[in-house]
């Protein structure tokens, strides 16, 4: 068994779905004979050949118009967005067409949308947001974001299988940073929190690149003293709340954060439900850490300021000990 | 602001003569005939039962485009799939809907096809190989040529048919669509029915263009352009596009000439529609012009016309009141079926 990355681990996860289900499609811009501008579907459009592998024309509605279309009548549409960001323009086709379909009248949408999303890749205000939280309060759509290599796998795999729009947030930053061996078959649930790291001192609770940055800051603590409990959500919908909960009623502190810009991001959604249902655990306030709430700046100095920093995550954790 | 119906000439929209109509069955134009007759009559009883109160929400008539819906549809096989939006009532009783699954839906009973949780014809039956439009316009268009491309990665030989408004072809998801399909070449038609009205605004501030059919030209598609009251010629220009499409030759834009002949919804009087335009229009109403050209070819008399408005008056009735019969829409089922288990 050799190393893959979590990029080589979506292309196994999709191939795999691909030979196991001729009803597996992929469609997207420059996917097949470019293997698509990540490289995630490299070698695709040689193995499955047009139209399994479809090139489309740049029309980002189209393509995910066409995937629920497809989706209704049985087909299983990977849909790639170049990048994340692009989603805006196909913004419709999820939240008003697939999410409401199984609830009006019950069509199924058995489709994926992969968003490789993110920043620290110098990417700018449009090829770096995250933007899982304008989906995430979309009754009737599934959102994931794979953290490691393993579940990069897993979960591409079980959006493939499932019978509802799954979108899948693939981390840029994580593409060729993570590297695991995988051996056998890999199946993440959909809706299963990972609790990444034990801890009895306070809860960190995030997902996405921040699992990897937590993980960094949470072994920099426990030389100090401080031992996080790391839970990686891995799906925001359906969200594991019973693992946030059984985590909070641990450790009885808990520091939420996210990539993503902080107001309205999702975080706010976890920080309420902890004052809702375990408000009588806490022993300190819930803090927040997230980026700034503006656009992705392009410039090293500029982007850092804006994203959560290890060391912001690190201030959080210590006050929220402190408190 | 002085109007009129059309800007391009009389000539380039194409209609049938007598001569064309005898070529065809009779069974094929009397079904024609019938169905319009069906879908005017459900049309009329939306009107009443709203009247009545018993709707509660947006009732759209296709009052005057009966011919158009119908007449598409007829040129389709039962296993091609459609989309029909807020004015294809005809489409819907054309390819198998049952009377009472739309009444159903309007009325939101509990076993209604979206069971109270969408209005009006807003929905879909994969059973009768209808899709349920958004009320988003042109967004049924890139979803149908996801239909199409689904039969076309099947290598099965059917079709995907779907209508936009005038309006709604001023929508991205229009341009998308089309130039999608012509680039993939999906067994795909589009019926734009050009009604001279987007709600209030009239088609001289929607495009500058001549017409909606030249904008195929753009997505190097073929196009044509009819008489959308002339039933008859919807029917065999629809066949057309249809042919093509299954033949693998790719997909077609079809503008029709209509008119809208009611409000946008119920609650609009349409005042800003010229009096002369409906006068115009009401000459060429689709039912009353079909029927007349039957019976100069004999196919229609009194008796056969009488027979066929028993039998719609008696569906009518029975389905009318087998809607009004179910139970209103469950609260306790409000929050189920968001997601497919
Ligand atoms: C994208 C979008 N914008 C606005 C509306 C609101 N709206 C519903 S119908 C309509 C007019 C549609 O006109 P047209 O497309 O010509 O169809 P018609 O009603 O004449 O059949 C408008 C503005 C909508 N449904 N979708
Ligand atoms: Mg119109």
């Amino acid at each position: 068994m050799s190393e893959i990355t979590y990029l080589e681990a979506i292309r196994e996860g999709m191939r795999e779905e691909m030979l196991r289900d001729g009803n597996v499609f992929c469609i997207g811009e420059d996917i097949g004979t470019y293997g698509g501008a990540f490289r995630v579907t490299a070698g695709f459009l040689q193995e499955f050949g047009r139209p399994r592998i479809l090139d489309t024309p740049l029309s980002e509605s189209a393509i995910l118009g066409a995937s629920v279309g497809a989706a209704i009548m049985g087909l299983r549409p990977v849909a790639e967005m170049q990048f994340a960001d692009f989603v805006a323009n196909g913004f419709n086709m999820l939240v008003n067409f697939a999410a409401k379909a199984h609830y009006r009248w019950g069509a199924k949408v058995p489709m994926v949308v992969r968003l490789p999303s993110g920043g620290g890749t110098r990417g700018g205000p449009f090829h770096a947001t995250n933007p899982e939280a304008w989906f995430a309060r979309v009754p009737g759509l599934k959102v994931v974001v794979p953290a490691t290599v393993r579940d990069a796998k897993g979960l591409i795999k079980s959006a493939i299988r499932d019978d509802n729009p799954v979108l899948y947030f693939e981390h840029k930053y994580l593409y060729r940073r993570l590297k695991d061996t995988l051996e056998g078959e890999v199946l993440t649930p959909i809706g299963k929190a990972r609790v990444a790291r034990e801890g009895l001192h306070v809860s960190l609770v995030t997902y996405g690149s921040m699992v990897y940055h937590g993980m960094n800051v949470a072994e920099e603590l426990a030389r100090e003293g401080v031992e996080v409990e790391v839970i990686d959500l891995r799906s925001l919908v359906p969200l594991d709340e019973e693992a946030i909960l059984e985590s909070v009623r641990k450790t009885s502190r808990v520091v939420v954060c996210h990539e993503d810009t902080k107001t309205g991001g999702f975080g706010g959604e976890i920080a309420a439900r902890i004052a809702e249902k375990a408000f009588e655990h806490l022993d300190a306030p819930v803090r927040r850490v997230a980026a700034k709430d503006t656009p992705v700046p392009h410039a090293p100095q500029l982007e850092d300021a804006f994203a959560p920093q290890p060391a912001d995550i690190k201030r959080a954790i210590l006050e929220t000990v402190a408190y | 602001m002085p109007r009129t119906s059309r800007k391009s000439s009389e000539a380039e929209f194409r209609s049938t003569t007598q001569e064309d109509l005898k070529r065809h069955d009779a069974g094929l134009l009397l079904g024609l005939y019938r169905d319009m007759v069906r879908t005017r009559a459900l049309d009329n009883r939306i009107e009443a039962l709203y009247k009545q109160g018993k709707l509660v929400a947006g009732c759209y008539s296709s009052r005057g485009q009966e011919g158009l819906s119908v007449g598409s549809t007829a040129a389709l096989r039962k296993d091609d799939v459609i989309g029909p939006m807020i004015r294809n009532l005809g489409s819907m009783l054309r390819h198998g809907i049952p009377m009472t699954m739309v009444l159903r839906n309007y009325l939101g009973r509990a076993n209604g096809p979206t069971k109270g949780r969408d209005g009006s014809s807003h929905f879909g039956s994969l059973e009768h190989n209808v899709i349920a439009p958004i009320s988003m316009l042109a967004s049924l268009i890139p979803v149908m040529c996801g239909v199409a491309l689904s039969f076309q990665m099947r290598k099965e030989d059917r079709v995907a048919l779907t209508w936009i408004g005038d309006g709604g072809s001023n929508v991205g998801d229009f341009h998308e669509g089309l130039n999608f399909a012509g680039v993939l070449k999906l067994p795909f038609v589009l019926i734009l029915e050009n009604n001279q009205y987007a709600y209030s605004t009239p088609i001289e501030y929607q495009t500058a263009a001549k017409d909606f059919a030249c904008r195929a030209q753009g997505y190097g598609i073929p196009s044509a352009k009819v008489e959308g009251n002339d039933t008859l010629a919807v029917y065999e220009v629809t066949r057309e596009a249809v042919e093509r499409a299954r033949g693998g030759a790719g997909p077609t834009l079809i503008e029709a000439r209509t008119m809208r002949m009611r409000g946008h919804a119920i609650h609009d009087d349409a005042k800003y529609v010229p009096q002369e335009m409906f006068d115009e229009w009401e000459k060429k109403d689709p039912i009353a012009t079909f029927a007349e050209r039957l019976r100069k070819a004999k196919i229609l008399d009194d008796k056969v016309a009488k027979r066929i408005d028993v039998e719609v008056k008696e569906e009518l009735e029975q389905q009318t009141e087998d809607a009004l019969a179910q139970p209103p829409a469950d609260p306790a089922h409000e929050i189920d079926e968001v997601y497919a288990p």
